[in-house]
């Protein structure tokens, strides 16, 4: 079983990104599950989801205790809570940020130590160039194709294309792409950052009217 | 095919398939996404033939399908929680006017205060309705009860609650399966209603039974209830023949060894219904690794209660764990109650765990640590499971009417430890004279009815959480093993109360 946590807040797109690290590992042909965390989420607010892949079929119900991996989407989280709790060791992490991955470890003492295995990616950079607004969670997915190995980018260019169109679902894709290389580029330079984000890129991003409605998937409270 | 689904929209695609004349439904959380799925189903032309109404209120969703069920409609509807509550005067009327509806109950628990989050208090709560409730333990037994409902409602004219937990399952994205429709259609023929009002041919349905006849009308409704337990059996064997693999069961027996047989003796019978015993099931290999040995009854029928066939599966079990969505204030657990009834004279000690309630996680890490508690006879009779205790004491001190329950009212109390039993005992105890028969306590959960209500049993005012853990050590005279069964009194003493 392979468990993944992801952090971020009301309207990144945190339940949607759960739904497609399933998608992915469902593609490939694995046992997946995807779960979102319950209730009253509003927009900013910490929302978390999980996701588990595994060979046979997944009996558990529980919320995911110990990761093999956590998404971190809001870098805001890190000063808030200890996102990376229960990290089995040796797990993986991808955090959205500018920052290096040795500048998150000062911040953050459960970050995962060895080298290697924190990926800071500056997702939100990558998306506003491709996509035109901050939903940073198919760059991510990308981010955590490359660290794990657990997806392939081309299950996640299937996933992104069962739940997006258009242009919305292109610009997502090479979000994905290009976090991918990023960290493919990046993983093990522990003290490099992207302070100045990413290099302009000439590309046709989707209106906005174009993109979903940024907590599509998120259960609202109605009647309650 | 297999299919990555949201359990509210795989939900949805199997009603859809049991081709519904009406829908009528209100939203609330977690439930919506499947009325919305299929409203949006009926709007698109991909449910034809299907009416969708929109009402006011869960009153009137009843309301309106009691009507159209009367009409001879095949009727859906949904809900949770307090929606079900203000439901609950239709909700009679469907069962005593013998209309096959079929309502999934998104569980959730019941406010105040307020909480949207899932447990089983809310269907739990209509018991005694009539409805049949059956439970799902995950979203592929949830997609397959929706269709196997309709064919026991149909078949013996009574209204089925399919219960699924909130969100858990509801908004949870798992592998599953549909039926084909073909499947479908061939499981279940079209709703041919003995009798239905009609304006060609008008008649009259809810007359009103005097003394007369209401109890020959309930006694009839009650062995129609005995009866069903055939049919569901039937139901879903016909429903796993037709679709060619494994599916919902009224009661399920499992253990790790994979041997299909009741427990014995060295094991631990566990009952629950709902998703909880997916989760138990994960925990159970690894526990019996470890010594302790558990046989898993998972119950997908509540109502009727299948009282024989989880006698036969407890088998001769050293204990019994139920774990429990719900809570009867004072009393326990609510499942809890029916299984003891169901186990009256086996003798087996029973413990009652409350988990889960209002969305609190239920994790293998508390289920396993509950069950070597039971495999070394630590577990009390009525345990809440992950209690924060740190919350109750304080709660505990800010209310003036139980200080001197403490020690004032027992003498010699005062000097016990904090916890101990005795010193914390329920209220009814504490409420009693010093040396009077707490038999309330034990009226709360009957263990030993030929026991209790004599002087001796002033022990046993803890016993409600520590003393009959087991009852084959308690000594004739009622005189609880408190000490015996537990080496020091722990924080679960105080629970019970």
């Amino acid at each position: 079983m392979f468990q993944v946590v992801i952090h971020g807040r009301g309207g990144q797109g945190v339940v949607t990104a759960s739904e497609l690290l399933a998608r992915s590992g469902f593609a490939a042909g694995r046992q997946v599950q995807a779960i979102p965390s319950f209730g009253s989420e509003r927009m900013g607010a910490p929302v978390v989801a999980y996701t588990r892949f595994a060979d046979s079929k997944i009996l558990t119900r529980e919320p995911i205790l110990a990761p093999d991996a956590v998404i971190v989407q809001d870098p805001t989280l890190l000063r808030t809570m200890n996102v990376f709790d229960g990290l089995v060791p040796g797990g993986r992490a991808v955090v959205n940020t500018r920052e290096s991955p040795n500048e998150i470890r000062a911040a953050c003492p459960d970050a995962p130590a060895e080298s290697g295995r924190l990926a800071t990616v500056p997702a939100d950079d990558i998306v506003r160039e491709y996509l035109g607004r901050p939903i940073p969670s198919a760059a991510l997915l990308g981010a955590f194709a490359a660290l794990t190995g657990q997806i392939t980018l081309e299950a996640l260019a299937q996933s992104i294309q069962k739940v997006f169109k258009g242009k919305v679902a292109q610009g997502n894709i090479n979000s994905a792409n290009v976090a991918y290389q990023w960290v493919l580029d990046h993983l093990g330079q522990e003290d490099q950052g992207a302070p100045g984000g990413i290099e302009h890129v000439d590309v046709e991003r989707p209106a906005t009217s174009e993109l979903p409605i940024p907590i599509a998937g998120v259960p609202e409270v109605t009647n309650a | 095919m297999l299919e990555l689904l949201e359990g509210s929209k795989a939900v949805a695609r199997a009603v859809a398939l049991t081709r519904p004349d009406v829908v009528c439904a209100y939203p609330i959380s977690p439930q919506t996404h499947i009325v919305e799925a299929l409203s949006v189903m009926v709007r698109d032309g991909h449910l034809k033939d299907c009416d969708y109404i929109n009402v006011e209120s869960e009153f009137a969703a009843m309301s309106v399908s009691i009507g159209a069920s009367a009409a001879g409609g095949r009727v859906y509807t949904a809900t949770a929680s307090q929606g079900l509550l203000y439901m609950a005067e239709a909700i009679y009327n469907a069962s005593g006017l013998k209309l096959p509806i079929v309502m999934t109950v998104a569980n959730r628990a019941l406010g105040a205060p307020i909480n949207i989050w899932n447990d089983q208090s809310d269907s739990l709560s209509q018991r005694d309705s009539g409805w049949l409730q059956l439970f799902a333990v995950d979203n592929q037994e949830a997609i397959d009860l929706h269709v196997i409902a309709y064919k026991i409602a149909e078949q013996i004219s009574l209204p089925v609650m399919v219960c699924m937990d909130g969100f858990v399952l509801t908004h949870a994205s798992d592998v599953v399966e549909l039926p084909t429709q073909e499947q479908v259609d061939a499981f279940l023929p079209p709703l041919a209603p003995l009798e239905k009002l009609s304006l060609k041919n008008p008649r009259s349905m809810g007359m009103m039974a005097g003394p007369d006849v209401f109890t020959e009308t309930k006694y009839l409704a009650h062995q129609a209830m005995i009866q069903a337990h055939t049919v569901i059996a039937r139901a879903a064997a016909d429903f796993a023949a037709a679709v060619g693999r494994e599916s919902w069961r009224p009661v399920r027996v499992w253990g790790p060894d994979l041997e299909d047989r009741p427990a014995r003796q060295g094991e631990i019978a566990v009952i629950g219904m709902g998703s909880v015993m997916g989760t138990t099931q994960a925990a159970a290999a690894r526990l019996w690794e470890q010594g302790v040995k558990t046989r898993l009854i998972t119950l997908g029928s509540y109502r009727p209660f299948p009282a024989r066939t989880v006698r036969e599966a407890i088998g001769t079990a050293d204990r019994v764990v139920v774990l429990d969505r719900a809570l009867m204030l004072g009393v326990g657990g609510v499942l809890s109650a029916d299984v003891r009834r169901s186990m009256a004279r086996l003798g087996i000690p029973m413990h009652s765990v409350v988990a889960g309630l209002g969305g609190r996680s239920i994790t293998e890490r508390s289920l396993a640590k509950t069950l070597r508690q039971a495999k070394v006879g630590e577990l009390g009779e009525l345990e809440f499971m992950d209690l924060k205790q740190d919350l109750v004491t304080m709660s505990d001190a800010a209310v003036p009417v139980r200080a001197p329950a403490r020690g004032a009212a027992r003498p010699g109390a005062a000097a016990a430890p904090a916890g101990a039993p005795g010193a914390e005992g329920p209220d009814d105890a504490a409420a009693s004279a010093p040396g009077a028969p707490a038999a309330a306590a034990d009226d709360a959960m009957p263990t030993k009815p030929a026991q209790t209500g004599g002087p001796a049993l002033t022990a046993s005012a803890g016993s409600l959480g520590t003393a009959t853990a087991d009852e084959k050590a308690t000594s004739a005279d009622g005189a609880a093993p408190a000490a015996g069964d537990r080496a020091a009194p722990t924080a679960s003493d105080r629970r019970e109360g």
